[in-house]
């Protein structure tokens, strides 16, 4: 298997040339296009003219944008962070599950997947709304509750679950939580288990392994986990489109209202690729920690 | 050896599903000793040598360390410590980290932390080797950190998980007298799990030989190899010629096994079983020796046995197979009835080699007190 494309130029090209194809025309060139978007004006109502204009990124520091900015990587990183806390028990409980029962749990995590983005969001909506389960079990609860109390309750005021930035925090964990679990996941599953046993053996216990042999084997794990969490939720659309309230807008929604209702392709297209920039430096910037490490290894 | 049993299987036993890894060991191991679990993969060494780490309960029985039943016990509160077949030095820190995480855990303070840890460092000859990363070093460095890592925290008991077998022959070699010698200078009790026989006989004091989770023998290295108690520990440790037959004259002072490929075998002692049952007798290849072909069999062959014609069991053969090994050479000799003898001699000259060729018809023969007897 140590062969490289030099060997094979001809099978190379060939495996190589459809997937290549695809990349060049429909991603390079139409993102090429958008980028040249952002540098240009808006002509009448379909025209835009390329000026090489820098007034689309000027605009973009204009309130609210910043602030929208800032808030969708805040929202972003919560997400992350949630997801991280959440996943990472699970990830270790699937690690050290029964081998039968381990393939099962897999696919529990994977299953959301077989369901389509937009319905499971929906389903959200019915789970979180105020006649929504949570409120109906809550509503069940505070009934027999005051029943007991003999009314001291006072009247049944449901949660407020749906439409502000906590429905947007939890569909966004719950959307994204499998992406979290299965890199870390790969990660412990490989990890050598003596070594955890030579922890234990040495007199740590549990807790105490977990932070001193785990975390930092898993490092790889949690960086990936870290990152293709946080890329994807920084860009959500549907998500806050349909969970948030009128102040959860984040980044996404606003480019999708500047292509649409505002009809400002140029100003979208910018905001588009502030978002790419952002997301580029965040790769960087994990590039950078793993290779300091590395060179720590080293 | 003191009299002091530090290791105390119960008839213990261990059931993985249907699978019986352990079934009913009861052993004890004392203070000073080099212990040695020995056997085929599979055969519960492994799984016993886990369950004194604590990795594993018991499905029956205790295990006492100092007396004190620890069967339930987590391996962190265990005065034993382990070295793993694959080191399992922790890779994300360094040396002087690693050896030093055990009193870490224990809450030593840092100044006295790292001097012992130095120190240990020191014992297994890798002082100055703390700030390097586990990656920096050799496999045999990676087991020296191990070994020290273990040893700093001065347990009661070193578990030593086949400690050689990832290691190149020659540091291999190497490592088994810095073992024993090291085992001498702390004086700590080390319980070995080895599946090579050599390695068993050369290191420890003491060995255990296991089959199937049951213990077959326990013994010094000697009696292993010279009072077999079965065809399996003759068989495992190291080679044998085995001859099955029937007992047909036990006396207390002489015995014959009839065999089936050998005809009558005649032994200068007694045995302790019914005449009329199927036995074995069992013959090292270097307690054999062989001779000329002359007109009739030799009448005055070493060793001499004086009071009786029988006192030396001789079988004619021929020369089938020969390995010279440059100390020694093995010879197989096809006797009537087809069955192969080993034969080891010792290249005692130069010229000794030249004694034999394929296919010249010989005599072996060997002593009535060479063969042990196994009734099982």
């Amino acid at each position: 298997m140590e062969q490289s494309w030099r060997q094979a130029k001809t099978i190379f090209v060939t495996m190589i040339s459809a997937p290549l194809f695809w990349l060049v025309f429909f991603f390079f060139i139409p993102l090429g296009i958008v980028w040249l978007y952002s540098f240009g004006e808006n002509r009448g109502l379909i025209d835009i003219a390329f000026t090489g204009t820098w007034s689309n990124y000027a605009h973009a520091l204009d309130d609210p944008y910043p602030g929208i900015f800032w808030k969708s990587i805040w929202i972003a990183g919560l997400t992350t962070f949630l997801c991280l806390v959440i996943g990472f028990p699970v990830a270790l409980a699937i690690t050290f599950a029964p081998d039968k029962a381990k393939s099962w749990l897999l696919l529990a995590v994977m299953l959301p997947f077989w369901t389509n983005l937009l319905i499971r969001t929906y389903a959200l909506i019915a789970v979180l709304r105020t006649e929504g389960y949570v409120n109906m079990t809550y509503h069940w609860l505070f009934d027999m509750t005051n029943k007991v109390a003999g009314g001291a309750l006072g009247d049944f005021t449901p949660l407020a679950l749906l439409h502000n930035n906590f429905s947007v925090v939890f569909g966004l964990v719950f959307v994204n939580l499998p992406f979290m679990i299965l890199p870390l996941y790969s990660t412990l599953d490989r990890m050598d288990r003596s070594l955890l046993e030579a922890s234990l053996d040495l007199g740590a216990g549990h807790i105490s392994t977990l932070f001193n042999v785990v975390v930092p084997l898993a490092g790889a794990g949690i960086m990936s986990g870290i990152l293709i969490t946080f890329i994807p939720a920084l860009g959500s659309y549907l998500t806050p489109d349909l969970l948030g309230g009128p102040d959860s807008q984040m980044i996404a929604n606003i480019i999708e209202s500047q292509f649409k209702r505002a009809n400002n392709w140029p100003f979208g297209a910018a905001l588009s690729f502030i978002l790419v920039y952002l997301t580029f430096i965040g790769i960087a910037l994990q590039g950078l920690i793993e290779r300091k490490d590395k060179g720590r290894a080293a | 050896m003191s009299a002091q049993p530090i290791i105390s299987f119960q008839n213990v036993s261990k059931r993985f599903g249907k699978t019986t890894a352990v079934d009913d060991v009861s052993l004890t191991i004392h203070e000073g000793e080099f212990f040695s679990l020995l056997g085929p993969s599979g055969c519960g060494k492994t799984t016993l040598l886990r369950m004194l780490a604590g990795f594993e309960m018991p499905t029956e029985g205790h295990i006492l360390i100092d007396g004190k039943d620890v069967s339930l016990t987590p391996p962190n509160q265990r005065p034993v410590n382990m070295v793993f077949q694959s080191y399992a030095v922790f890779p994300h820190m360094t040396v002087l980290d690693n050896v030093a995480y055990g009193l870490k855990m224990d809450g030593v303070g840092a100044s006295e932390r790292r001097d012992r840890a130095e120190e240990a460092l020191g014992l297994v000859q890798l002082a100055g080797f703390g700030a390097r990363k586990p990656d920096q070093l050799s496999g045999g460095q990676r087991q020296r950190v191990a070994l020290a890592r273990a040893l700093v925290k001065k347990p009661r008991v070193l578990l030593l998980d086949e400690p050689l077998s990832a290691l190149d022959a020659k540091l291999r070699d190497a490592m088994r007298s810095e073992l024993t010698s090291l085992q001498q200078k702390v004086g700590i009790t080390f319980i070995m799990v080895t599946h090579d026989q050599d390695e068993a006989l050369a290191m420890a004091t003491r060995c255990a030989v296991m089959n199937r989770g049951l213990l077959q023998q326990v013994a010094t290295p000697s009696d292993l190899y010279e009072f077999p108690n079965s065809r399996f520990v003759a068989d495992f440790i190291g080679s044998v010629n085995m001859f099955e037959g029937t007992l047909d004259v036990d006396e207390p002072d002489h015995a014959i096994v009839n065999t089936t490929e050998a005809g009558p075998v005649y032994l200068d002692h007694g045995v302790t079983g019914a005449t009329g049952t199927t036995v074995w007798a069992a013959v090292r290849p270097e307690k054999i020796e062989m001779h000329k072909r002359t007109e009739t069999p030799p009448q005055n062959l070493p060793p001499k046995v004086d009071d009786a014609p029988e006192g030396y069991n001789v079988i004619a053969g021929v020369v089938k197979h020969m390995v010279y090994l440059g100390s020694e050479t093995n010879y197989e000799v096809e006797i009537a009835g087809g069955k192969l003898i080993k034969v080891v001699r010792p290249n005692l000259t130069r010229w000794d080699q030249e004694d034999f060729e394929l296919g010249e018809q010989v005599w072996v023969s060997f002593h009535a007190c060479s063969p042990a007897v196994l009734l099982s």
